[in-house]
């Protein structure tokens, strides 16, 4: 790419800007359009009928208050599966809205499984069946048919535009193209996902990219939060997700849909010794593992031939590479019991409470910029439904914004980001032979993580020493990142890079709320070996807030539901 | 994980370009192309939407993919999964989309 290439900018206005179509950002347009007659822009990176952690369909809604539960019980599991550490105002006012969130899902498509009297088949209390290959086209659609909703594809945000701490908007470049867009809003949702990619994955060589969370989830939104100087909470509580080996496949449809226990490979039942927190199921099969019983199985053998074939039915709707090797290899569950394994860490405020430090209204700490969904922080165990109560509960805050005037973006401030993006490209007069690709810079990022701050290969153990290893490790990259010009061919390059440097910045802080919870909360999840047991001194939540190029670390007390927390 | 486009079945459409979760297939002359497919996630969203069953899902060796292809075709409210085995044999599976999972 030539760096004196002219960039085309282009701007556009909206009233609410969503930075992500996933399953938070599509549902939050639809609720803004339901109580404004406001407009609404979509910023998208790449298509929403395929986009985001729903991309392969989802096997089931696993936040639903059943009859004889109540909101408030959903808080209560959903606390004591991340050990206290929980904000008790976001659990309620996100369990409130799941059944509302259901029966909309419904409205708009979505099939789900009934008992004889027509009511859902809750399952455990909590969890009902569906069918849920087509989620998010079901989603696209209903976007696609509100004319006040604006779809921007194609295009990767990668950052703010915030005045006085008052968001204004973002920039966005083409993954296609060099196109540089100035967005504008009164109000702006962050629903960008969480972050895949930051450790060295299952599989490293050719199917690095088999994992859990998409791998085109790079934590965009979590970087943009921390270089802005936006409040953000409990990086370190990583989540480590319990799995079908080599493809990466839920294990939830095979322990709950046929009751198939965790056995170790002497055919033990070995879960019960650990607990059953989602935590606590995957340290199980790591301790059996490293004490030399692995590996480790859900045992499926024995299922009945419709059980088998149900089965692959139901991995075809949400993971069919499992499905594929089932078949291929003729070793089907009834036949051979699933190999179990824990994944390598990722930061996803869904399932673990990473992300956004928001209010009750889900404003962040930058005036009149909202977070949702697996972006927003406080609020683990959310799930699909729960990141659409989220996205409501923020597109309804958003509308209080509503009456202000549209912000206008300085001339001066769409030159800085232009240039921001032309120092990315500017060529070294003489390549230099230690000159790095962006793969070359991710493998060892990655290799870093794994290695000095918990990852797979040091079976989730981590040090005093070891962080401070990562911590100057991960800094020389992101130097090497910033000033090394990488060799750019094109626009998709740029975007690559920029990719990047946004894993390293969340890198950063992941390590430093790592670092600052000086015991071990989350065995599973992680074991710091300085402070191996858990620490009620650490019931609080930790946040970090980025100051003069500084990360400062916070303690927060805990916030319980019915309160109501401002910032 | 990765996807297999069979030249001359691929009518050139870019409905999988379009759809691509990681914008990594693109249109090459008059057929798609995954330009990295170690990049590819495996979500199968190219498979489903391709009309010309060109897109074949495949497991890479590395996660003991033993050269089985899958392909979907969609008709009506039914998803017709067709697994090609290794050694060639096919075999079908259709779901109904208007039903939900069992488990």
């Amino acid at each position: 790419m030539n760096p004196e290439m002219k960039w085309e900018i282009k701007k556009l206005t909206t009233d609410f800007l969503i930075l992500g179509g996933g399953t938070a950002g599509c549902y939050a347009a639809l609720t803004f359009c339901e109580h404004s007659g406001g407009h609404v822009l979509i910023a998208e990176k790449a298509n929403i009928k395929r986009s985001g952690c729903l991309a392969a369909g989802v096997n089931a809604i696993n936040a639903y208050i059943a009859p004889g539960k109540t909101p408030r019980s959903y808080v209560d599991y959903a606390r004591a599966d991340a050990e206290g550490i929980a904000r008790g105002d976001l659990l309620l006012t996100m369990s409130e809205g799941l059944n509302r969130a259901v029966r909309k899902l419904e409205e708009l498509g979505l099939v789900i499984l009934k008992d004889e009297s027509g009511r859902y088949a809750a399952r455990g209390g909590r969890n009902i069946k569906i069918n849920g290959e087509n989620i998010k086209p079901l989603l696209a659609r209903a976007v696609a048919g509100q004319p006040r909703i604006t779809i921007l594809e194609r295009v990767s945000v990668f950052e703010y535009i915030v005045r006085d701490n008052r968001i204004l908007g973002a920039f966005a470049i083409s993954v296609d193209e060099p196109v540089l867009y100035v967005l504008t809003a009164k109000a702006v949702l962050c629903a960008t996902g969480g972050a895949a990619g930051l450790y060295k994955p299952n599989s490293p060589g050719f199917s690095r990219h088999k994992m859990w969370y998409p791998p085109f989830n790079t934590g965009a939104g979590y970087a943009m939060g921390i270089r802005a100087g936006a409040e953000m909470t409990t990086f370190e509580m990583r989540f480590v997700a319990l799995r079908c080996k080599d493809t990466i496949a839920p294990t939830g449809t095979l322990a709950q849909g046929v009751s198939a226990k965790q056995v170790n490979t002497l055919g033990e039942v070995y879960e019960q010794q650990y607990g059953l927190t989602t935590s606590q199921r995957l340290y199980g099969t790591l301790t059996e593992n490293r004490e030399g019983r692995g590996p480790c199985y859900l045992r499926t053998v024995g299922i009945t031939a419709e059980q088998d074939e149900d089965l692959q039915k139901a991995y075809l709707n949400m993971a069919p590479s499992q499905t594929l090797k089932w078949i291929e290899s003729g070793r089907t569950p009834a036949v051979a019991n699933v190999e179990i394994a824990g994944t390598e860490p990722y930061i996803v405020g869904g399932h673990t409470a990473s992300g956004y430090w928001v209010d009750t209204k889900r404003e962040t700490t930058i005036r009149g910029l909202f977070a949702a969904g697996d972006v927003a922080g406080g609020c683990p165990q959310k799930y699909v439904s729960g990141a659409f109560a989220e996205g409501e509960i923020a597109a309804k805050s958003a509308l209080s914004h509503m009456d202000a005037a549209t912000p206008v973006v300085w001339e001066t401030e769409i030159q800085k980001a232009r240039r921001f993006l032309e120092s990315f490209l500017r060529q070294p007069s003489k390549k230099s032979v230690d000159q790095r690709s962006v793969d070359q810079l991710e493998e060892e990022m990655q290799a870093v993580m794994d290695e000095y701050a918990g990852g797979i290969g040091s079976g989730y153990r981590y040090s005093e020493q070891s962080l401070a290893a990562a911590a100057e490790k991960i800094r020389a990259l992101a130097e090497e990142a910033e000033t090394n010009a990488l060799a750019l061919a094109d626009a998709r390059a740029l975007v690559y890079s920029l990719e990047l440097r946004e894993r390293l910045t969340l890198c950063n802080s992941v390590i430093a709320h790592l670092a600052a919870r000086k015991e071990t909360r989350w065995p599973g999840f992680g074991e710091n070996t300085d402070y191996p047991e858990r620490n009620d001194a650490y019931n609080l939540y930790i946040n970090s807030k980025r100051e003069n190029g500084k990360l400062k670390i916070l303690f927060r007390p805990l916030v319980k539901e019915g309160e109501i927390y401002e910032h | 994980m990765s996807i297999e486009i069979t030249r001359g079945v691929c009518t050139g459409c870019g409905k999988c370009a379009a759809v691509c979760p990681g914008s990594l297939i693109k249109l090459a002359g008059d057929a798609a192309v995954i330009e990295r497919p170690e990049r590819c996630w495996g979500c199968a969203s190219c498979v489903k939407e391709c009309p010309a069953g060109a897109m074949a899902l495949y497991l890479g060796e590395d996660i003991g993919g033993l050269g089985g292809r899958m392909t979907v075709k969609c008709e009506g409210g039914l998803l017709h999964w067709r697994i090609t085995m290794p050694d060639g044999t096919p075999k079908t599976i259709a779901i109904d989309s208007r039903v939900s999972n069992r488990y």
